[in-house]
């Protein structure tokens, strides 16, 4: 067990990237404007070796989010409870400033598909997140974050909006929210409604983090421009705008910059997070 | 091997073997953290759009593929053995294992 | 009445790309998502296929891009991962790939796969605290045949009738072209980094021997029944220079 004393204990309201093993250096010799990283938890599941000493060396100096990707949240299945206990298990070790999770599912009958599946938003979808947040929550006893989708289809079955959908959960369980305000963009330019109109409907007031990241641009077999949530480009100038829409609603934040495919240099990377901390600066108190 | 010959050849050994350890030094903390991962990783991120492997035409039944010779397989001769007896581990002529 | 679209509809369709798309999923105008299905049937099928990639790199080199893409097309499908932790995957591949027919003339592809997964499975291995190497030399020299060890969790001993290490160090070590004897493999991880060592003859009976608990007299004596030429002082070099061994009992 490491010494945790002397380690942050909130995320600041300034930038922070996704951590990726090749920055380790870069990030530990001088890391600029960032403030903090993000890990995916389920990438620290091992029994031991490399990932767990980085992480352990990184919580020493760095505020430290735990980003679960793989729980299932809104799977129609019980949570896997052994995911659930590793869960806990890597939040008591590491002891992480902040916890966020999905809007999502991946895990159906035993088989986790590795990706992030939609959700149609009705009561019964509505019902068993909630529950399932509790028993999240409960489990390892502290509040979470669940994060908006990007989105590629909607359900005909769906009677919520996204936004009153998240702060109906959020009212139920307690949680807070995490505002992907690329995903915002990705989904409202797919399914044409306006990303503004999304954010006003949006509790700002529950949000404890934002995401930022790039995406690729596609088309579906009407020639509608398809956006796909790749996290492998920089964030694109309405992404950018559409943060400073938010943080002129919402105050200062903290900001991640999210970057998984084709992962850059550190220094293109840490151009990100300089951009995030201007943006952060128009808005400072 | 009598016991005590076994018990002489055993301490022999471990006395060869601690001359021939040698101590390297262990790199720093921070040095020794470096590494990139040997895995397969989680993210959150999509995958490469709308036309790929997902969609693709393959059987994947497996009854209809067939190999395609592309990878260094084709330049490596390791038939399996005609007899079906196990291959050893002391180098020998290769026309043990071309099939009868 | 709305189509409702069940997670096992949504399943099947994903992992079945001729099947059709589920009824209930659209456009901003209604009109049935044709290819914005297709986004979840790629990210599943590339990101499973690129986690396989990644963990049996030896496999992908000897298949070639094509071959292996097809092969974990197929794979994936049959196997999805069982748990969402993406560093395991893939542990019945090396079992499934015996099992294609197709891949029948190259014996040694499991074998190699099986290398790769254990060496997968050393660098995620709990972290563990070698004996020092004076803590053999502190025993007396009468007592070192009662001798047992334990390992790291990290270390894996792979025995195969194929030259397995020589393989996988053809494809991803500018090892040589590998030549037909059988090679028995020892994983070590010193730090962090997994190594496969080529055992000498007879090491491999040895270290089997030990790694099951017995005496090192009992496993030298394995050794030299497997090989005239056996040399036990090389392979305890090996095991202490490679932090193999976390404890010593003396069995009387």
């Amino acid at each position: 067990m490491f010494d945790a004393s002397t380690r942050p204990t909130t995320l600041p309201n300034a930038p922070g990237v996704g951590y990726k093993a090749q920055h380790y250096t870069d990030l530990t010799n001088d890391p600029g404007h960032v403030a903090w990283l993000e890990i995916h938890a389920e990438n620290y599941m091992g029994a031991g070796g490399r990932p767990l000493a980085q992480l352990r060396h990184l919580s020493e100096r760095f505020a430290i989010s735990m980003h679960g990707v793989g729980l299932s949240i809104g799977g129609e299945g019980p949570l896997d409870g052994d995911h659930l206990a590793r869960l806990k298990h890597l939040n008591n070790w590491l002891q992480p400033v902040v916890f966020s999770e999905h809007l999502a599912w991946s895990t159906h009958d035993g088989a986790f598909l590795n990706d992030l599946l939609p959700l149609p938003y009705t009561k019964d979808t509505l019902t068993r997140v909630s529950d399932h947040i509790d028993q999240l929550q409960n489990t390892i006893g502290r509040q979470m974050m669940l994060e908006n989708p990007s989105s590629y289809l909607a359900f005909a079955e769906s009677t919520w909006s996204e936004p009153d959908f998240l702060r109906e959960v959020s009212d139920r369980t307690g949680c807070g929210l995490l505002l992907d305000v690329n995903n915002v963009f990705v989904s409202a330019t797919n399914l044409d409604y306006d990303p503004r109109a999304y954010i006003a409907e949006f509790p700002l007031d529950k949000v404890g983090e934002i995401h930022l990241g790039g995406h690729d641009e596609d088309e579906d077999e009407h020639g509608h421009v398809l956006l796909i949530d790749s996290h492998g480009k920089p964030v694109v100038d309405p992404v950018w705008a559409l943060l400073d829409h938010v943080l002129s609603l919402s105050g200062p934040r903290p900001i991640l910059i999210e970057w998984d495919n084709d992962v850059p240099e550190w220094g293109e990377l840490h151009a990100e997070a300089a951009r995030a901390s201007k943006a952060l600066e128009q808005v400072a108190v | 091997m009598s016991k005590t010959v076994q018990t002489l050849a055993v301490a022999g050994a471990v006395a060869a073997a601690l001359t021939a350890h040698a101590t390297t030094a262990s790199a720093a903390g921070q040095e020794k953290c470096y590494g990139v991962s040997l895995a397969g990783q989680n993210d959150c991120a999509a995958g490469p759009g709308t036309t790929c492997a997902g969609t693709s035409t393959v059987d994947y039944q497996g009854n209809a593929w067939t190999l395609v010779d592309a990878g260094t397989c084709a330049e490596i001769e390791l038939p399996t053995l005609a007899d079906g007896s196990a291959r050893t581990g002391a180098l020998e002529p290769l026309d043990r294992d071309i099939p009868s | 009445m709305t189509a409702t679209v069940s997670q096992t509809t949504f399943r099947t369709a994903i992992l079945n790309g001729q099947s059709d798309r589920p009824l209930g999923l659209t456009d901003a105008q209604g009109r049935a998502a044709g290819r914005r299905f297709d986004v979840y049937r790629n990210n599943v099928a590339v990101s499973l296929t690129e986690a396989l990639e990644t963990g049996f790199p030896a496999i992908a080199k000897l298949l070639g891009a094509e071959n292996f893409k097809a092969i974990a097309g197929m794979f994936l499908r049959q196997y999805p991962p069982s748990s969402p932790l993406m560093m395991h995957y893939g542990a019945e591949f090396p079992d499934f790939l015996q099992g294609i027919k197709q891949l029948s003339h190259l014996g040694y592809l499991p074998d190699v796969a099986r290398l790769e997964l254990a060496l997968r499975r050393a660098y995620h291995a709990a972290d563990a605290s070698p004996i020092a190497a004076d803590a053999l030399a502190a025993i007396p020299p009468m007592e070192l045949g009662a001798v047992a060890f334990e390992f790291a969790p990290a270390v894996a001993l792979l025995r195969s009738q194929w030259p397995v290490h020589a393989l996988w160090a053809f494809n991803l070590a500018d090892g040589p072209k590998p030549q037909a004897v059988a090679q028995d493999v020892l994983i070590l991880r010193p730090e962090f980094d997994p190594e496969p060592h080529a055992l000498a003859p007879g090491s491999g009976a040895c270290v089997d021997t030990l790694m099951h608990g017995a005496t090192l007299g009992d496993a030298a004596a394995q050794g030299t029944a497997a090989a005239d030429d056996f040399d036990l002082s090389a392979l305890l070099a090996l095991l202490l220079n490679g932090q193999a061994i976390t404890k010593i009992t003396i069995k009387t």
